[in-house]
Protein backbone atom coordinates (compact mmCIF):
# COMPACT_ATOMS: atom_id res chain seq x y z
CA UNK A 1 0.00 0.00 0.00
CA UNK A 2 1.44 3.75 -0.93
CA UNK A 3 2.65 5.27 1.72
CA UNK A 4 0.41 8.73 2.78
CA UNK A 5 1.87 12.34 1.96
CA UNK A 6 1.85 12.42 6.12
CA UNK A 7 3.96 9.94 6.04
CA UNK A 8 6.26 10.12 3.86
CA UNK A 9 6.99 14.10 4.92
CA UNK A 10 7.34 12.19 8.67
CA UNK A 11 10.39 10.20 7.73
CA UNK A 12 11.96 13.06 5.62
CA UNK A 13 11.53 15.02 8.50
CA UNK A 14 13.53 12.35 10.46
CA UNK A 15 16.33 12.20 8.51
CA UNK A 16 16.60 15.96 8.12
CA UNK A 17 16.60 16.18 12.11
CA UNK A 18 19.18 13.17 12.10
CA UNK A 19 21.46 14.56 9.50
CA UNK A 20 21.32 18.34 9.57
CA UNK A 21 21.32 18.05 13.78
CA UNK A 22 18.22 20.34 13.46
CA UNK A 23 15.13 20.34 15.56
CA UNK A 24 11.81 19.18 14.82
CA UNK A 25 10.17 22.87 14.75
CA UNK A 26 12.94 24.24 12.32
CA UNK A 27 11.85 21.81 9.43
CA UNK A 28 8.63 23.55 7.47
CA UNK A 29 7.69 22.63 4.01
CA UNK A 30 9.41 26.46 3.29
CA UNK A 31 12.15 25.70 4.90
CA UNK A 32 15.23 25.74 2.37
CA UNK A 33 17.97 22.87 3.21
CA UNK A 34 20.87 24.74 2.61
CA UNK A 35 19.76 28.50 3.55
CA UNK A 36 17.10 27.90 6.59
CA UNK A 37 19.02 23.93 7.88
CA UNK A 38 22.68 24.59 6.89
CA UNK A 39 22.97 21.69 4.84
CA UNK A 40 26.30 21.81 3.25
CA UNK A 41 27.33 19.67 0.23
CA UNK A 42 28.48 16.66 2.22
CA UNK A 43 24.81 16.50 4.05
CA UNK A 44 23.62 15.54 0.65
CA UNK A 45 25.50 12.27 0.23
CA UNK A 46 24.16 11.89 3.52
CA UNK A 47 20.58 12.73 3.29
CA UNK A 48 20.68 10.57 0.09
CA UNK A 49 21.74 7.36 2.41
CA UNK A 50 19.58 7.95 5.10
CA UNK A 51 16.60 8.53 2.64
CA UNK A 52 17.09 5.31 1.20
CA UNK A 53 17.38 3.73 4.31
CA UNK A 54 14.02 4.88 5.64
CA UNK A 55 12.35 3.92 2.31
CA UNK A 56 14.12 0.99 1.22
CA UNK A 57 11.67 -1.20 2.93
CA UNK A 58 8.13 0.37 0.58
CA UNK A 59 10.09 -0.61 -2.56
CA UNK A 60 11.17 -4.60 -4.00
CA UNK A 61 15.09 -5.22 -4.73
CA UNK A 62 14.11 -5.14 -8.61
CA UNK A 63 13.04 -1.15 -8.46
CA UNK A 64 14.81 -0.35 -5.29
CA UNK A 65 14.47 3.26 -3.64
CA UNK A 66 17.86 4.75 -4.98
CA UNK A 67 19.48 8.06 -5.13
CA UNK A 68 21.78 8.64 -8.08
CA UNK A 69 24.78 10.47 -7.77
CA UNK A 70 23.62 14.40 -8.57
CA UNK A 71 19.67 13.29 -8.16
CA UNK A 72 19.31 15.35 -4.92
CA UNK A 73 21.83 18.12 -5.94
CA UNK A 74 23.19 19.15 -9.17
CA UNK A 75 26.78 19.91 -8.23
CA UNK A 76 27.91 18.99 -11.32
CA UNK A 77 26.02 20.66 -13.18
CA UNK A 78 26.78 23.92 -11.13
CA UNK A 79 30.65 23.01 -11.78
CA UNK A 80 30.24 22.89 -15.48
CA UNK A 81 31.82 25.23 -17.51
CA UNK A 82 29.56 24.56 -20.38
CA UNK A 83 26.46 24.93 -18.57
CA UNK A 84 27.12 27.89 -16.45
CA UNK A 85 28.10 31.50 -18.02
CA UNK A 86 28.70 34.73 -15.72
CA UNK A 87 26.77 32.79 -12.89
CA UNK A 88 23.97 32.19 -14.59
CA UNK A 89 22.43 28.57 -16.01
CA UNK A 90 22.77 28.82 -19.75
CA UNK A 91 20.40 27.04 -22.05
CA UNK A 92 22.09 24.04 -22.22
CA UNK A 93 21.79 24.44 -18.53
CA UNK A 94 18.44 25.09 -17.75
CA UNK A 95 17.50 21.75 -19.61
CA UNK A 96 19.65 19.69 -17.81
CA UNK A 97 18.11 21.01 -14.23
CA UNK A 98 14.56 20.11 -15.14
CA UNK A 99 15.47 17.03 -16.71
CA UNK A 100 17.58 15.66 -13.80
CA UNK A 101 15.31 17.25 -11.18
CA UNK A 102 11.67 17.37 -12.44
CA UNK A 103 10.45 17.12 -8.77
CA UNK A 104 11.37 21.27 -8.70
CA UNK A 105 9.35 23.86 -9.80
CA UNK A 106 11.46 26.30 -11.69
CA UNK A 107 8.80 28.76 -12.68
CA UNK A 108 9.90 32.12 -10.80
CA UNK A 109 13.85 30.74 -11.56
CA UNK A 110 13.83 30.70 -14.92
CA UNK A 111 13.74 34.25 -15.41
CA UNK A 112 16.91 34.88 -13.37
CA UNK A 113 18.96 31.64 -13.56
CA UNK A 114 21.80 32.67 -11.29
CA UNK A 115 23.61 30.43 -9.86
CA UNK A 116 23.89 32.14 -6.29
CA UNK A 117 19.37 31.38 -6.29
CA UNK A 118 19.26 27.72 -7.13
CA UNK A 119 19.63 26.75 -2.80
CA UNK A 120 16.21 28.78 -2.56
CA UNK A 121 14.99 26.31 -4.87
CA UNK A 122 15.63 23.33 -2.27
CA UNK A 123 13.47 23.00 0.35
CA UNK A 124 11.77 20.58 2.62
CA UNK A 125 8.95 20.19 0.36
CA UNK A 126 10.55 19.69 -2.54
CA UNK A 127 12.44 16.94 -0.97
CA UNK A 128 9.10 15.18 -0.19
CA UNK A 129 7.48 16.14 -3.57
CA UNK A 130 10.98 14.59 -4.60
CA UNK A 131 10.72 10.76 -2.40
CA UNK A 132 7.39 10.66 -3.35
CA UNK A 133 7.93 10.95 -7.05
CA UNK A 134 10.72 7.54 -6.50
CA UNK A 135 7.90 6.03 -4.24
CA UNK A 136 5.41 5.92 -7.24
CA UNK A 137 8.20 4.99 -10.03
CA UNK A 138 9.37 1.76 -7.33
CA UNK A 139 6.17 0.99 -6.99
CA UNK A 140 4.70 0.85 -10.71
CA UNK B 1 48.57 4.57 11.84
CA UNK B 2 45.84 4.65 14.77
CA UNK B 3 44.76 0.75 14.13
CA UNK B 4 47.30 -1.87 15.31
CA UNK B 5 45.85 -4.80 13.34
CA UNK B 6 42.86 -6.24 11.52
CA UNK B 7 41.51 -9.50 13.77
CA UNK B 8 38.32 -9.88 11.30
CA UNK B 9 36.37 -9.22 7.60
CA UNK B 10 33.21 -9.90 5.71
CA UNK B 11 33.90 -8.83 2.27
CA UNK B 12 31.69 -6.07 1.70
CA UNK B 13 30.38 -5.94 5.33
CA UNK B 14 32.57 -5.90 8.02
CA UNK B 15 35.67 -5.27 9.43
CA UNK B 16 37.28 -5.12 12.92
CA UNK B 17 40.39 -3.98 14.09
CA UNK B 18 42.33 -3.46 17.34
CA UNK B 19 44.29 -0.91 18.99
CA UNK B 20 46.52 -1.48 22.25
CA UNK B 21 46.81 1.93 24.23
CA UNK B 22 50.15 1.91 25.70
CA UNK B 23 51.97 4.05 28.43
CA UNK B 24 55.01 4.56 25.98
CA UNK B 25 53.47 6.34 23.29
CA UNK B 26 54.15 9.71 23.06
CA UNK B 27 50.74 11.05 22.60
CA UNK B 28 49.32 9.79 25.94
CA UNK B 29 51.98 11.39 28.20
CA UNK B 30 50.53 15.18 27.08
CA UNK B 31 46.58 13.97 27.35
CA UNK B 32 47.00 14.76 29.90
CA UNK B 33 50.20 15.84 31.49
CA UNK B 34 50.47 16.40 35.46
CA UNK B 35 50.37 20.36 36.82
CA UNK B 36 50.93 21.51 39.57
CA UNK B 37 47.72 21.11 41.34
CA UNK B 38 47.39 17.32 39.95
CA UNK B 39 48.79 14.18 38.62
CA UNK B 40 49.35 12.90 35.65
CA UNK B 41 46.47 10.98 33.55
CA UNK B 42 46.87 9.31 30.53
CA UNK B 43 44.32 8.87 28.27
CA UNK B 44 43.67 7.59 24.64
CA UNK B 45 42.56 11.41 22.94
CA UNK B 46 38.83 10.40 22.03
CA UNK B 47 39.64 12.35 18.84
CA UNK B 48 42.10 9.43 18.35
CA UNK B 49 39.79 6.62 18.68
CA UNK B 50 37.70 8.66 16.09
CA UNK B 51 40.27 8.45 13.67
CA UNK B 52 40.76 5.00 14.56
CA UNK B 53 37.14 3.98 13.88
CA UNK B 54 37.60 5.87 10.82
CA UNK B 55 40.68 4.09 9.48
CA UNK B 56 38.94 0.73 10.51
CA UNK B 57 35.92 1.80 8.20
CA UNK B 58 37.65 3.18 5.60
CA UNK B 59 39.74 -0.07 5.14
CA UNK B 60 36.47 -1.58 4.76
CA UNK B 61 35.56 1.13 2.16
CA UNK B 62 38.16 0.80 0.25
CA UNK B 63 37.97 -3.03 0.48
CA UNK B 64 35.02 -3.15 -1.91
CA UNK B 65 36.88 -1.38 -4.82
CA UNK B 66 40.31 -3.31 -4.30
CA UNK B 67 41.38 0.67 -2.67
CA UNK B 68 41.34 1.98 -5.90
CA UNK B 69 38.67 4.88 -5.21
CA UNK B 70 40.23 7.88 -2.61
CA UNK B 71 38.34 7.49 -0.03
CA UNK B 72 37.76 10.09 2.25
CA UNK B 73 36.34 10.58 5.75
CA UNK B 74 33.82 13.19 4.64
CA UNK B 75 31.60 13.75 7.77
CA UNK B 76 30.90 11.96 11.41
CA UNK B 77 27.11 11.70 12.01
CA UNK B 78 27.36 10.22 15.21
CA UNK B 79 30.09 9.81 18.00
CA UNK B 80 29.63 8.62 21.28
CA UNK B 81 32.17 7.70 23.69
CA UNK B 82 30.94 7.17 27.10
CA UNK B 83 34.24 5.42 28.76
CA UNK B 84 37.55 6.50 29.32
CA UNK B 85 40.70 4.43 27.71
CA UNK B 86 43.80 4.13 29.89
CA UNK B 87 47.29 2.55 28.77
CA UNK B 88 47.06 -1.21 29.44
CA UNK B 89 43.61 -1.51 27.46
CA UNK B 90 42.75 -2.52 23.84
CA UNK B 91 40.00 -1.51 21.58
CA UNK B 92 38.22 -3.28 19.29
CA UNK B 93 36.74 -1.25 16.34
CA UNK B 94 33.98 -3.08 14.40
CA UNK B 95 32.51 -1.18 11.75
CA UNK B 96 29.46 -2.40 9.44
CA UNK B 97 29.16 -0.84 5.64
CA UNK B 98 25.63 0.07 5.43
CA UNK B 99 25.65 1.78 1.84
CA UNK B 100 28.22 2.47 -0.52
CA UNK B 101 28.13 3.65 -4.06
CA UNK B 102 29.92 5.48 -6.55
CA UNK B 103 29.86 8.52 -4.48
CA UNK B 104 30.71 7.52 -1.36
CA UNK B 105 29.65 5.13 1.91
CA UNK B 106 28.15 5.14 4.98
CA UNK B 107 29.54 2.91 8.21
CA UNK B 108 28.42 2.17 11.70
CA UNK B 109 30.88 1.22 14.15
CA UNK B 110 30.92 0.15 17.53
CA UNK B 111 33.74 0.51 20.28
CA UNK B 112 34.70 -1.97 22.63
CA UNK B 113 37.07 -1.90 25.26
CA UNK B 114 39.28 -4.97 26.63
CA UNK B 115 40.05 -5.08 30.48
CA UNK B 116 42.86 -7.52 30.59
CA UNK B 117 43.02 -7.59 34.15
CA UNK B 118 39.33 -9.38 34.04
CA UNK B 119 39.71 -10.41 30.04
CA UNK B 120 36.01 -8.76 29.87
CA UNK B 121 34.86 -6.83 26.68
CA UNK B 122 32.52 -4.06 27.26
CA UNK B 123 31.39 -1.78 24.85
CA UNK B 124 31.66 2.17 25.31
CA UNK B 125 30.75 3.97 22.11
CA UNK B 126 29.55 4.48 18.75
CA UNK B 127 30.18 5.59 15.72
CA UNK B 128 29.21 6.57 12.50
CA UNK B 129 31.07 7.52 9.45
CA UNK B 130 29.92 8.73 5.85
CA UNK B 131 33.33 8.58 3.28
CA UNK B 132 32.71 10.27 0.00
CA UNK B 133 35.13 8.80 -3.04
CA UNK B 134 36.16 12.08 -4.11
CA UNK B 135 37.29 11.47 -7.67
CA UNK B 136 33.84 10.89 -8.22
CA UNK B 137 31.88 13.45 -5.85
CA UNK B 138 33.98 16.94 -5.93
CA UNK B 139 32.94 17.95 -9.22
CA UNK B 140 35.89 20.74 -11.20
CA UNK B 141 38.42 19.64 -8.61
CA UNK B 142 41.34 17.62 -9.82
CA UNK B 143 43.49 14.85 -7.57
CA UNK B 144 46.85 13.05 -7.99
CA UNK B 145 46.22 10.17 -10.03
CA UNK B 146 48.16 7.97 -8.10
CA UNK B 147 45.73 6.70 -4.66
CA UNK B 148 46.88 8.70 -1.62
CA UNK B 149 44.73 8.03 1.08
CA UNK B 150 45.63 4.00 0.95
CA UNK B 151 49.89 4.76 2.19
CA UNK B 152 52.31 1.80 2.53
CA UNK B 153 51.27 1.86 6.14
CA UNK B 154 47.37 0.46 5.42
CA UNK B 155 49.05 -1.92 2.98
CA UNK B 156 51.20 -3.18 6.03
CA UNK B 157 48.00 -3.44 8.44
CA UNK B 158 46.36 -5.44 5.13
CA UNK B 159 49.29 -8.05 4.84
CA UNK B 160 49.70 -8.60 8.47
CA UNK B 161 46.20 -9.95 8.25
CA UNK B 162 46.87 -11.89 5.13
CA UNK B 163 44.21 -9.25 2.93
CA UNK B 164 46.89 -7.47 0.49
CA UNK B 165 45.19 -9.92 -1.97
CA UNK B 166 42.65 -7.38 -1.97
CA UNK B 167 44.75 -4.44 -3.12
CA UNK B 168 44.07 -4.63 -7.50
CA UNK B 169 46.54 -1.91 -7.76
CA UNK B 170 49.96 -1.45 -8.23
Amino acid sequence: MALSRTEVESRVASVLEEALGVDADEITPEATLINDLGAESIDFLDISFQLEKAFEDECSPETPFKIEQGELFPENVLNDPELVEDGRLTDNGMSLLKEKMPHVDFSDFESDRSVGKIPELFTVKTLVDFCERKLALCAA
Amino acid sequence: MWIDAIIGFEPEKRLVAVKNVSLSEDHIHDHFPATEDASAMPLMPNSLIVEGMAQTAGILVGSVNGFQEKVVLAKITRALIDHDVVPGRTIRYDATLDRIDAAGAATTGLIEMCDHATGDWSRIGQIDLVFSHIDNNMAGMEFPEHNFVFSENFRTILKSAGLDGLWTGS
